[in-house]
C-alpha cells in the first residue's frame, strides 16, 4: 500500500504563440476562439527538440526529485503520439541518456493523448507485483497540427515524467480505466497530420470516458468529489475539463490549479500529468487529488493520490511547473512553421 | 548530398554524447573530453576511468553560423561555442537560444537535443547542446 510517485519532473519548451498571431494568419476572429477554447496561447518546441529531448529532459527532473540513484530504475515507459520514429523505440534513447541500467523494461506506448497515463499504471503494477524496485513513466509530446486546421491552436509541446516506487511524496490510493472504440480523433500511418470528428469529440468521446472513468474510480474508493483537495482532467482546451469538473460536482477551485492550458496549451500525453505535477508544486501533505486522463480512440484513465510529508523534503530539488511557464520567448507564425518543419523544403 | 554519419561511431559515442561522459586521470586529475584511453601528461604512469561532466561551465569564444552545411539548414542561424566546462577542459557545441544574447564569459549549462538528422529517412542524432544561464 505504499507505491507511488517517488519523484516528478516537467518540461516545456520556451517558444509560445499566441492566439492571436495564429488567427491573424487564417483570418479568424482571436476572440472568438480565444473565448471558445479558453486558451490563450501554446507552447512551441524549438527545431532541435521533439519528444524524445523533452522526455530526456523532464525525466532528468523528475530523477533529481526521487534523489534515487538511475540504475535501480527497472522500467520505463514513454507514452506519446509523436514518437520520433515509427519504429524504434524512444524509450531506449532517454534510458540511455538518463543512465538507466540496461537491465530494463522497455516500450513505447501509443493512445492519444492518455498514453502517458498508461505507463504510469504499468509502473505502478510493476512495482506492486515486486518485479522492479522503481519505474518511469513519461507522458511527452510534440503536438502536430495541419495548418488552418482548429487543432492548431492548442496542439502543443511538453513532458511531464513520473518516478514511480516505493516511499512516494504521493501515494497511489487507486486507479480505474475505461476505454470504448469510438472514433474522434485518429491519424493513418504516413500522415503528417491527425484528423478529427468536430462536434463528435465532445459528448460521445471526451465526456462520456472522462465522466465513466471518474464516477467508476470515486465509487471504487468510496469517495465524493467533496472528499477531495484537487482535481485535474484532461485539457484539449480550456472549456473541456471546466464542464467535465460541474457535470461531477468538482468546483473550479478544485481544479484551477491543474489548469494550465490556458498559458501553454494541450501537451496531448502530457496534458493531465503536467496538471497533477502542477498541482504537486503546492500541495500539503495529507491532501488528496483525482487525476482523469483522456486519450482519443477513445478511453480515460482515472487517479486517486494522497500527498505525503515526503514532497516537502523533495519538491525543491528540481524546477517548478511555474518556472518553465514563464520562461517564455514569443514567435510569429513564420518563426513557428519552420520551427515545426511546416515548411518543406 | 546531406551529409550522413557513421551508425557504428555514433553508436560508439552515446554515452559521451548524451551525458557529457569524458575520461578523468587518477594519477594527475587532468580531465578530457572526448574520452581519451591514455593521459598525454602521464603517459604510462596514467590510469584514466569514465568521468562525468556536471554540465555547468562558461563561453570562451563563439561564433554564429550563418551558412550551415547541408542538413542544419532549418537551424541557422545558430550558435557555436567553445565552452570552458568548471571541471577544466574545453568541448565545442551549439548554443541553444537567442543568438544576440551570446557574449564571452556567459555561464552555460547542458540540454538535451536533436543534433541532426540523416535525411528524412536515415538515424536522428541526438547528445548535449548548451543553453544560456539568464
Amino acid at each position: 500500500m505504499d507505491t507511488g510517485i517517488v519523484g516528478y519532473g516537467v518540461y516545456i519548451p520556451r517558444f509560445r504563440i499566441t492566439v492571436e498571431e495564429i488567427a491573424r494568419v487564417w483570418g479568424e476572429n482571436p476572440d472568438n476562439i480565444k473565448n471558445g477554447l479558453l486558451v490563450e496561447e501554446k507552447s512551441v518546441p524549438d527545431v532541435d527538440e521533439d519528444t524524445i529531448t523533452i522526455s530526456v529532459e523532464a525525466g532528468r527532473n523528475a530523477l533529481l526529485r526521487a534523489g534515487i540513484d538511475p540504475q535501480l530504475v527497472g522500467a520505463i515507459y514513454i507514452g506519446s503520439e509523436s514518437h520520433p520514429y515509427a519504429v524504434k523505440p524512444s524509450g531506449t534513447v532517454v534510458a540511455e541518456a538518463l543512465n538507466l541500467s540496461s537491465k530494463l523494461m522497455t516500450a513505447d506506448l501509443e493512445f492519444a493523448c492518455k498514453a502517458g497515463t498508461a505507463g504510469m499504471q504499468c509502473c505502478y503494477s510493476h512495482v506492486k507485483a515486486g518485479m522492479i524496485d522503481y519505474g518511469i513513466a513519461i507522458g511527452a509530446d510534440c503536438a502536430q497540427s495541419r495548418p488552418g486546421d482548429a487543432l492548431e491552436y492548442t496542439a502543443a509541446a511538453g513532458a511531464a515524467a513520473f518516478v514511480i516506487g516505493k516511499d512516494p511524496l504521493a501515494l497511489l490510493e487507486g486507479t480505474m480505466s475505461y476505454a470504448t472504440d469510438t472514433s474522434d480523433f485518429w491519424r493513418r500511418d504516413r500522415q503528417d497530420y491527425p484528423r478529427h470528428g468536430a462536434r463528435f469529440t465532445g459528448k460521445p468521446a471526451y465526456f462520456k470516458h472522462v465522466i465513466s472513468a471518474t464516477e467508476g474510480m470515486l465509487e471504487r474508493m468510496g469517495l465524493k468529489p467533496s472528499d477531495l483537495n484537487y482535481a485535474v482532467f484532461h485539457m484539449p482546451n480550456g472549456k473541456f475539463p471546466i464542464r467535465a469538473a460541474k457535470i461531477l460536482g468538482f468546483s473550479m477551485e478544485q481544479i484551477e490549479q491543474g489548469l494550465i492550458v490556458k498559458r501553454i496549451g494541450n501537451c496531448y500525453s502530457g496534458s493531465s500529468p503536467l496538471g497533477l505535477c502542477s498541482i504537486l508544486d503546492v500541495a500539503k501533505p495529507g491532501e488528496r487529488i483525482l487525476l482523469t486522463s483522456y486519450g482519443s480512440g477513445a478511453g480515460s484513465d482515472s487517479f486517486v493520490f494522497t500527498v505525503t510529508d515526503k514532497i516537502l523534503e523533495r519538491r525543491g530539488k528540481a524546477p517548478k511547473i511555474e518556472d518553465y511557464i514563464k520562461k517564455k520567448e514569443y514567435v510569429d507564425y513564420g518563426t513557428y512553421a519552420r520551427l515545426r518543419g511546416k515548411l518543406k523544403m | 548530398m546531406t551529409y550522413k554519419s557513421s551508425v557504428p561511431l555514433y553508436w560508439r559515442l552515446r554515452k559521451s554524447k548524451y551525458n557529457l561522459i569524458g575520461t578523468k586521470c587518477a594519477n594527475c586529475n587532468s580531465v578530457f573530453f572526448p574520452p581519451r584511453a591514455l593521459c598525454p601528461n602521464c603517459r604510462r604512469r596514467g590510469k584514466t576511468e569514465n568521468f562525468r561532466f556536471s554540465g555547468k561551465g562558461k563561453i570562451l569564444t563563439y561564433t554564429i553560423i550563418r551558412a550551415p552545411p547541408e542538413g542544419f539548414e532549418r537551424d541557422a542561424p545558430y550558435g557555436v561555442a567553445i565552452v570552458r566546462l568548471d571541471e577544466g577542459t574545453n568541448v565545442t557545441a551549439q548554443i541553444v537560444g537567442d543568438i544576440n544574447k551570446m557574449e564571452i564569459g556567459k555561464r552555460v549549462s547542458m540540454v538535451f537535443r536533436k543534433i541532426h538528422e540523416d535525411g528524412e529517412d536515415g538515424l536522428i542524432r541526438y547528445g548535449f547542446k548548451f543553453q544560456l544561464i539568464e
